[in-house]
């Protein structure tokens, strides 16, 4: 492993916002309290800012302006060294879900999340990245999918779920208005989420359909720090909804999979893109506000957990409170809630690493509790990774709160 | 030239030259690193979001002010102090007009100097005893941390010691460090004077435009 690829990304990725960054870190410490890890833990390492270390010292040893004067005194900073970087692979995959709240109590507003992408980025130049998240990136850039649905199996899947739900699920339909996307965990797991999708959207008469060229909303790119691998993953989708001619594209309930193609596609493909880009839950409380979707609230006292990536990182916080207002009689706000919202401990892909485990599971009980401090029955979300930490957290807990997805509750609540 | 005016004008004026160059050298280096423009259709407004993030991170949001409050009351006595002394001491205001401006303003009478410094030096021996202390900080400080808080301190202790004006002395001593803090400070963290703001711009605007207000 020759060390030097990884430092030479992290100075290729170094541009003025991340050295304003990094230059404006006063080492304070109050990110501690923000993270989840550190939090469950107390162990300093976790720290946010212990994270970016490597790519400040890789910065101050090439870009940083200072740099030219500190070789010349001979006191130039310490290269990043192969072990140091081998140390830092689990502060920077397991120990970190990217999802922002830490750039909330720093005082510098140093967005922290965005300093371990660049992180990663340069890790995986030098394979220091989870062997559970190198596969599943690496298999979406071979079959389309982090678990291999590939466009045959999809035809499959999509045909079983008709026959099951009794749904029609349109795919390939030429000159559809809006392309729909899942994600692989919808595909194989939550069928019925994926199912209530398609029934509300035929219910709404919408003009819609799925594409076996472009139909996986998840990007591991995104996790790996394979900018490559995130590439091509929204690329497929843009050339489906392309040669569809689609209006809008809409997101499925995954919260990194609305950023991939909302936030970051345009800029990994280096230009703006023709069609508007929703998630499930945005344009469902657009289709309510315009009085298309009705809903008949269930008497149940429920909360809401916003996922880090549409939420804090993705700014749609009203439109889901908008939904849970008229799906149930009884809302709860968590709290914190909305922007500072505790992160479930499960995303950037940490949930499915094995070796973040326990510290995925230490973190939880966070989420746990302030969800129980609510007093509400269940907790709802719009995010398949986060049911899927919330689902395994709970099994392991044996913790009896119901969780729900808010596009089933639509579809069960929906009049017409 | 006495040791005194030495340190009060051509070593002064080199040092405040050093101080301003290197700033400017050092912000304009890193804004010359540039970025990408954001492709993505916005949602929200980037120049709202940044000038929303540069003020609200002047106060800790509400579910972090327990685990902040310690560096928010000493973070302020420190700084607050600070300005208040560096813009109105008399001795200041009177330097200032003197060699640099032509002008002065009114000055803090004495019992506030006493008063403005005492905060200050509470908040800076605060936040410089939380250094060692906090895990977190005691793991990530670099001596460069450490150093730019004792010449801080240095200054400003020697500040106080020259208010007895009749003492060339002292009032040499304080010039040295003031001169040394000057020639520091382009080079060390205390830069973040002025990257805060960059920082605070650049996550506000990125989320601004988002429709996130961080
Ligand atoms: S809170 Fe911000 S400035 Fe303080 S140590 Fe963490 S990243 Fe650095
Ligand atoms: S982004 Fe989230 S998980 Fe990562 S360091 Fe910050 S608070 Fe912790």
């Amino acid at each position: 492993m020759t060390v030097q690829k990884a430092i030479d990304k992290f100075v290729e990725k170094t541009g003025a916002k991340v050295a304003s960054y990094l230059d404006a870190c006063v080492r304070c410490g109050l990110c501690a309290q923000a993270c989840q890890y550190h939090e469950a833990t107390g162990d300093p390492r976790h720290a946010p800012v212990m994270k970016f270390q490597p790519l400040q010292q890789a910065y101050q040893a090439s870009k940083d302006p200072l740099s030219p004067l500190w070789r010349m005194i001979g006191r130039a900073p310490k290269k990043v060294t192969e072990e140091e970087l081998s140390d830092w692979q689990d502060l920077i995959y397991d120990s970190c879900s990217m999802c922002g709240r830490c750039t909330l109590a720093c005082p510098m507003g140093i967005d922290i999340a965005s300093l371990v992408w660049v992180m990663r980025e340069g890790m995986s130049e030098v394979g220091l990245v989870p062997p559970e998240i190198t596969k599943m990136a690496h298999a979406a850039r071979d079959t389309g999918s982090p678990i291999g649905v590939t466009a045959k199996k999809l035809r499959k899947i999509l045909d079983d779920v008709e026959k099951k739900y009794d749904v029609k699920m349109h795919l390939d339909k030429p000159h559809a208005e809006v392309l729909l996307l899942d994600s692989s965990l919808d595909y194989e797991a939550y069928q019925p989420t994926l199912a209530a999708m398609a029934k509300i959207l035929d219910r709404l008469g919408i003009d819609w359909s799925f594409s076996s060229k472009g139909y996986e909303a998840s990007n591991l790119g995104l996790f790996s720090g394979e900018e490559s691998i995130a590439r091509t993953m929204v690329e497929r989708i843009t050339e489906a909804a392309e040669d569809m001619g689609a209006k809008t594209v809409l997101a499925p309930e995954c919260g990194h999979g609305y950023g991939s193609i909302r936030w970051e596609a345009p800029n990994l493909l280096g230009r703006e893109l023709p069609f508007e880009v929703l998630h499930i839950v945005e344009f469902l409380a657009r289709m309510h506000k315009e009085g298309r979707l009705k809903l008949k609230p269930e008497s149940r006292a429920l909360t809401y957990h916003d996922p880090c990536k549409l939420g804090r990182r993705g700014g749609v916080f009203e439109e889901p409170r908008e939904m849970m207002r008229d799906l149930v009689t009884d809302y709860r706000e968590m709290k914190p809630g909305g922007v500072t919202n505790w992160c479930c401990g499960g995303g950037g892909g940490v949930v499915v690493i094995e070796s973040a485990r326990k510290l995925q599971l230490e973190s939880f009980k966070i989420k746990m509790d302030q969800v129980e401090k609510t007093g509400a029955e269940g907790v709802v979300m719009s995010c398949a990774f986060c049911h899927m930490t919330f689902d395994k957290s709970s099994e392991h807990f044996k913790w009896d709160k119901k969780i729900e997805d808010m596009v089933q509750m639509v579809e069960r609540q929906m009049i017409d | 030239m006495t040791f005194l005016q030495f340190v009060e004008g051509p070593l002064f004026y080199v040092a405040a030259a050093i101080f301003v160059v290197g700033v400017v050298y050092r912000l304009i280096g890193i804004l010359r690193l540039g970025g990408e423009r954001d492709l993505a259709r916005p949602n929200g407004s980037a120049t709202g979001g940044a000038i929303l993030t540069v003020l609200r991170h002047f106060v800790p949001r509400r579910t972090f002010w327990r685990g902040s409050s310690f560096h928010f009351v000493a973070g302020y006595a420190f700084h607050l102090g600070l300005f208040v002394l560096l813009l109105l001491a008399a001795p200041h205001v009177a330097f200032l007009q003197e060699r640099v401006l032509g002008f002065g303003w009114p000055v803090l009478p004495h019992w506030a100097f006493i008063l403005t410094a005492e905060v200050a030096f509470a908040g800076l021996i605060m936040l410089w005893v939380r250094r060692f202390v906090d895990p977190v900080q005691k793991l990530i400080s670099t001596s460069g941390d450490y150093a730019a808080t004792i010449l801080t301190f240095l200054v400003m202790l020697t500040g106080c010691l020259a208010l007895q004006e009749s003492h060339v002395a002292l009032r040499a001593t304080h010039m040295v460090f003031v001169d040394i803090w000057l020639i520091y400070f382009p080079f060390s963290r205390l830069i973040h004077t002025f990257t805060f703001f960059f920082s605070r711009a650049q996550t506000g605007a990125t989320y601004g435009r988002r429709g996130a207000k961080l």
